[in-house]
């Protein structure tokens, strides 16, 4: 398990001075980075990683014999095994690499969900969901003429347990939930939620995307079935994530695609496949990012996910207090337990026209639905502006967005 | 045609005042925008929207003396500043002017940097809607 080597209050000054692209001016202010649930910058580590990976020893993984092959397949492993220890999972084995949370979680729903899913059956997810939590299960109801159930929220932004009891049946089969939501933050209890759903006999899918940045996670303790994350958005490259399953559901369902490295013996009669997690990685892999995702993850270990959240805790705090100064500011999604997210409107002024002028000043922010659009329909708006912090984030540059805020609010009241 | 160069021109030197400052052109733009002429609330439907816009645009035109009136509103300031050029330079001109118009401002004025690509095609939209507009009007006036 991920456990932090140190409590000691970081040094932030030292963790920017890791992420070079924060060290710069856009529109001639320097850049205030608060898009982090969108995608997190990388530190030096990770950058220097690709371009070694690239520079040194470039090959195609497993079935090499040469030096550089046995090099590459080496490192790749080697992130598979940081990436078992990162999430507590029992065996590498149970850690298949994918494009990202969204390929992870239609994997489940293509394999998993197609073979276990029939008419009639039930497949609860969240209003909380992101569309990629959404899409994959709308598809595979359609598909298989089942039901698709959804928890609701209240207006705070906090899933109501007691209905989602209601909801579990001996129909549910699959439950996909978030760890935290990308829109507002909250926290979800995924542990209640996936006991819950153990008691009715279904499975339980966690689309982890934003908590890997934030919180600890331990699929053991947790008991999840699958845990789906990306790269990118806890300090690592684009393009990968991975799938956690539980070795006896990946020994049970059929590949993912087809292609070289899934099998074990082909002939144009039949093929049998390779085992778990090989099944699943069919094609070369995304090698270099993969590699890579090692050194982002070692990032976030030394410094400690005790340290992160502490020092998350503290900008989300600030936040909250500058920004309740603000005259006409509405908070959005207000749930006791959050990750590094905050959401919110201003009255008569749209999220899209405060974006801008953000960013006119150097300070990025995301606006929109925040492809959470059926979250945003029953809140009734369209969309919010969303600022979220990484640990590279400092009181500082909460204060700009403070005062850059109340500037523009003056201007166009 | 040369009436629409000219309005192109006076744009591009009004920008050049702002000397590429993003957040002197933002609130320029939404000033622009503060006064565009009211559409009214019924024009604000799905039939008056301009597809491909990031945010919602609603574009009216009809026919005057042979020219096109255009109307348009915006539910973001920025946008609606942005679309208050198009209609300064597309309204009571001749259907014909508009069809031949060829626009260069946007460039000039460095539009792109401004507004990112995204929201660029936005503006080509809304571009792109106003032609069909004046085409639909000629068609109109030939028939």
């Amino acid at each position: 398990m991920a456990t932090a080597i140190n409590s000691i209050p970081m040094d932030v000054h030292k963790i920017r001075a890791q992420f070079p692209v924060l060290d710069q001016q856009v529109n001639g202010k320097p850049l205030a980075y608060f898009d982090n649930a969108a995608t997190t910058q990388k530190p030096i580590a990770v950058i220097d990683a690709l371009n070694t990976y690239y520079k040194e020893y470039n090959a195609n993984i497993h079935r090499g014999i040469h030096t550089l092959a046995e090099k590459a397949t080496k490192a790749f492993e080697e992130t598979r095994k940081t990436m078992a220890t990162f999430v507590n999972a029992g065996e590498a084995e149970e850690i298949v690499f994918t494009r990202g949370t969204t390929e992870s979680i239609n994997l489940v729903a293509a394999t998993y969900g197609r073979r276990m899913v029939h008419q009639g059956d039930e497949i609860i997810i969240s209003t909380l969901e992101h569309h990629s939590n959404i899409v994959p299960w709308q598809m595979l109801c359609e598909e298989k003429q089942a039901t698709l159930k959804i928890i609701p929220v209240s207006e705070e932004g906090v899933l109501d347990i007691y209905q989602y009891k209601a909801l579990l049946s001996e129909k549910t089969r699959i439950v996909a939930v978030n760890h935290a939501s990308n829109s507002l933050g909250t926290i979800n209890p995924v542990k209640e939620i996936i006991k819950l759903a153990h008691d009715a006999g279904a499975v339980v899918l966690i689309d982890g995307a934003q908590a890997g940045p934030h919180l600890e996670i331990d699929v053991q303790s947790l008991d999840c079935d699958f845990y789906a994350m990306s790269a990118h958005k806890m300090y690592g490259p684009t393009g990968v994530g991975l799938l956690y399953g539980k070795r006896k559901h990946l020994e049970k369902m059929p590949p993912y695609q087809g292609g070289g490295e899934m099998i074990k013996e082909v002939t144009f009669k039949g093929t049998t496949y390779n085992d778990i997690p090989y099944k699943f990685e069919a094609g070369t892999p995304n090698i270099a990012d993969v590699v890579a995702w090692h050194y982002a993850t070692e990032f976030i270990t030394q410094l400690g996910k005790e340290t992160i959240e502490a020092h998350e805790r503290m900008l989300l705090k600030h936040a909250h207090e500058v920004l309740s100064e603000i005259p006409g500011l509405q908070f959005i999604g207000v749930a006791p337990e959050k990750v590094s997210v905050v959401s919110f409107l201003v009255d008569g002024i749209h999220p899209f026209d405060l974006g801008m002028m953000l960013d006119a000043v150097g300070i990025a922010v995301r606006t929109g639905h925040h492809c959470t659009q059926p979250l945003m329909d029953f809140l009734g708006i369209e969309g919010t502006v969303r600022a979220s912090f990484a640990v590279y984030n400092t009181k500082e540059e909460i204060d700009r967005l403070g005062a850059s805020l109340t500037r523009v609010i003056k201007y166009m009241k | 045609m040369s009436q629409i160069n000219e309005i192109q021109d006076s744009i591009i030197e009004d920008f050049a005042v702002l000397d590429g400052d993003r957040e002197m052109t933002n609130f320029y733009v939404m000033e622009l925008g503060q006064k565009l002429p009211e559409l009214p609330e019924q024009y604000k439907t799905d039939d008056f929207i301009v597809k491909g816009c990031q945010s919602k645009v609603w574009l009216k035109s009809e026919l005057e003396d042979g020219r096109v009136r255009f109307a348009a509103d915006s539910n973001t300031a920025i946008t609606k500043g942005l679309v208050s050029l198009l209609v300064r330079i597309f309204d009571k001109q001749a259907p014909d002017d508009i069809l031949n118009a060829d626009l260069y401002f946007m460039e000039r004025i460095g539009m792109d940097r401004f507004i990112g690509t995204q929201r660029s095609n936005g503006f080509a939209a809304m571009i792109k809607q106003m032609k069909l507009y004046a085409l639909a009007l000629k068609t109109k006036i030939e028939a």
